[in-house]
C-alpha cells in the first residue's frame, strides 16, 4: 500500500501529516518513509534519520564530436525540449533543458553524439524511529528532478507501507511521486490559496487515477469553501486538525505532534483506517500505466552513475539541511 | 546590416514586444532601406530561448533589438556572433531610432532569468 501526502500548495502541512502517521502507525504495521521532495525534504528534521548509503543519480548528456558533426540539424529538429541547437558550425547542448531522452543521438547520421553521464543529485537511505527512511537532494542548480523521485520508488519495500511526502506544486516531481500510489492523501488550508491548490491537486490525481482523500490543516482560519468544494466533488474529508498555538509551536521546534501530544495518535490511526476502507473500495478503479515504463527504466538505470554507496553512518536531524547543497 | 527587432505584428509601427523568446514576430529591418520582414514566431512549451535564437540566426541577423534576453537565448545568439541590444520600447520605429541615437544597452550578459522571469 501506497499512501502520497499532497497538496498542490506549498507549506500546508504535508510533512506534518506524513510524520504523525508514519510514527502513530510504527507500532501496528511495518512503515517506510520517502520524502519525494527532493528539492526542499524537510522530514528528516522531524524523523531525525541514520543515513547509511548513498546513491548517485543522473541522466544522460548528449556529447557532440565535432570532427565527425556535419551541421545537419537532425538533433535539433528532433528535440521537443530545444535541448540541443545547432548555431553555424558549433553545437550547444542546454544540461538544464535536457530530459536525457537519447532521441538526438539515435537521429544523428553521422554518429557524432555519444551520452556522458551527469549526476543530478543523491538518494540517502538508512532508518528512523525503527522504519527505513529515504529521501533525495536535488544538486543546487539542478532542474530536473523526476529521476530521484523515480529512483526513491523504485527503493521501496513492496512488504511494507510506504508513506511518501510528495513535493508542493502539481508538476512533474509530484506527478512523478504521486504516480501508482493508491490513495492520494491531499493536505489543504481553508484559505482561497489552499482550494486553488487543492483544485489543481485534485485534477492532477484523478488524471492519473488515485483516489483521493482530503485533509484540513489549520482549520478555523478561513472559510467554509473547502468543505463545500469537497462536498460536491464527493471527495471525503478523513481529518481536520484546528488553528492551534500549541501544534505551531512543536512544529516550529521540530517535534513531532504525536511526541508531544499523544493522544493524536488515536486520530491519525482513525485516518489511516479511512484511507484502507477508501481504498479497497476504489481499487478497481485505478488506473495503470500512465506514465511508459520503459522510459522511466531507462531514466533512472540508464544514468545510475555508481552502485549504492555504503558510508559512515550519519545523524541528520533539524541543523543538517540539505548536505549536498551546502557543497555546491 | 540586418536588424531584428521583437515585436507584436509586422511592419515598422508595430509595437516591440519586450521578450526574445516568446515574442509574437521577429521584424527583420534593413536600416538604410526600412524594408521589413516578419517572421512568426511559433514557441514550444520548452526551450523558447533556444528555439528563437536558431531561427534569428537562421535569418541572417548582425543585431537583435529587444527588451530583454535570457540565459539560453543569449548563449545562442552570442556564439552566432549576433550583438543584443535591450531595453527597447515603443514602437519597432522608435526602438531602430533609439538604437541609432546610441541610447539602448548592449546586452553582454543575459538580463533575464529565463521563462520570462525577472532577473533574480
Amino acid at each position: 500500500m501506497r499512501i502520497a501526502i499532497a497538496s498542490g500548495k506549498g507549506g500546508t502541512g504535508k510533512t506534518t501529516i506524513a510524520v504523525n502517521l508514519a510514527l502513530s502507525l510504527v507500532e501496528r504495521e511495518s512503515v517506510q518513509f520517502i520524502d519525494c521532495d527532493v528539492e526542499e525534504p524537510n522530514a528528516h528534521i522531524f524523523l531525525k534519520p541514520r543515513i547509511k548509503h548513498v546513491h548517485s543519480v543522473g541522466k544522460l548528456l548528449p556529447e557532440v564530436d565535432e570532427s565527425l558533426c556535419n551541421q545537419c540539424g537532425e538533433c535539433a529538429k528532433a528535440c521537443e525540449f530545444n535541448a540541443i541547437a545547432v548555431i553555424g558550425k558549433k553545437v550547444l547542448v542546454y544540461n538544464e533543458l535536457c530530459h536525457g531522452c537519447g532521441l538526438c543521438k539515435m537521429v544523428c547520421p553521422t554518429g557524432a553524439i555519444s551520452e556522458v553521464p551527469h549526476e543530478l543529485g543523491v538518494v540517502e537511505s538508512g532508518e528512523a524511529r525503527g522504519f527505513p527512511f529515504s529521501r533525495g537532494l536535488l544538486n543546487i542548480g539542478e532542474a530536473m528532478a523526476t529521476p530521484l523521485v523515480h529512483t526513491l520508488k523504485e527503493g521501496l519495500d513492496p512488504d511494507r507501507l510506504a508513506i511518501l511526502d510528495a513535493p508542493p506544486g502539481t508538476g512533474c516531481p509530484t506527478i512523478a511521486a504521486l504516480h501508482g500510489a493508491d490513495v492520494a492523501l491531499l493536505v489543504t488550508e481553508p484559505t482561497p490559496f489552499g482550494l486553488h491548490d487543492l483544485k489543481a491537486a485534485v485534477g492532477v490525481a484523478r488524471s492519473l487515477g488515485v483516489p483521493i482523500a482530503v485533509v484540513i490543516n489549520r482549520n478555523g482560519i478561513g472559510d467554509d469553501q473547502i468543505e463545500r468544494y469537497c462536498k460536491q466533488e464527493g471527495l471525503p474529508i478523513h481529518l481536520k486538525i484546528s488553528f492551534d498555538r500549541e501544534i505551531a509551536v512543536l512544529y516550529s521546534e521540530g517535534t513531532p505532534l504525536v511526541d508531544a501530544l499523544p493522544a493524536w495518535k488515536e486520530r491519525f490511526i482513525h485516518l489511516y483506517h479511512e484511507i484502507i476502507s477508501q481504498a479497497g473500495e476504489g481499487a478497481a478503479s485505478v488506473a495503470s500505466g500512465f506514465m511508459p515504463d520503459d522510459l522511466n527504466k531507462r531514466r533512472t538505470q540508464g544514468a545510475t552513475l555508481h552502485a549504492a554507496e555504503d558510508v559512515p553512518a550519519v545523524d541528520i536531524g533539524p541543523n543538517e539541511g540539505p548536505q549536498k547543497g551546502e557543497a555546491g | 546590416m540586418r536588424v531584428c527587432i521583437t515585436s507584436d505584428g509586422q511592419g515598422l509601427d508595430a509595437p516591440v514586444n519586450p521578450s526574445f523568446g516568446r515574442a509574437p514576430y521577429f521584424l527583420f529591418v534593413d536600416p538604410e532601406t526600412l524594408t521589413t520582414e516578419g517572421v512568426k514566431n511559433t514557441p514550444g512549451a520548452h526551450g523558447a530561448g533556444v528555439q528563437a535564437a536558431q531561427t534569428v540566426v537562421s535569418k541572417g541577423a548582425n543585431i537583435v533589438i529587444t527588451g530583454n534576453v535570457g540565459p539560453n537565448a543569449h548563449q545562442g545568439l552570442s556564439t552566432a556572433g549576433i550583438e543584443i541590444y535591450v531595453g527597447a520600447k515603443g514602437t519597432v520605429k522608435d526602438a531602430l531610432q533609439d538604437y541609432r541615437a546610441g541610447r539602448l544597452t548592449r546586452a553582454d550578459a543575459p538580463t533575464a532569468g529565463g521563462h520570462g522571469r525577472r532577473m533574480i
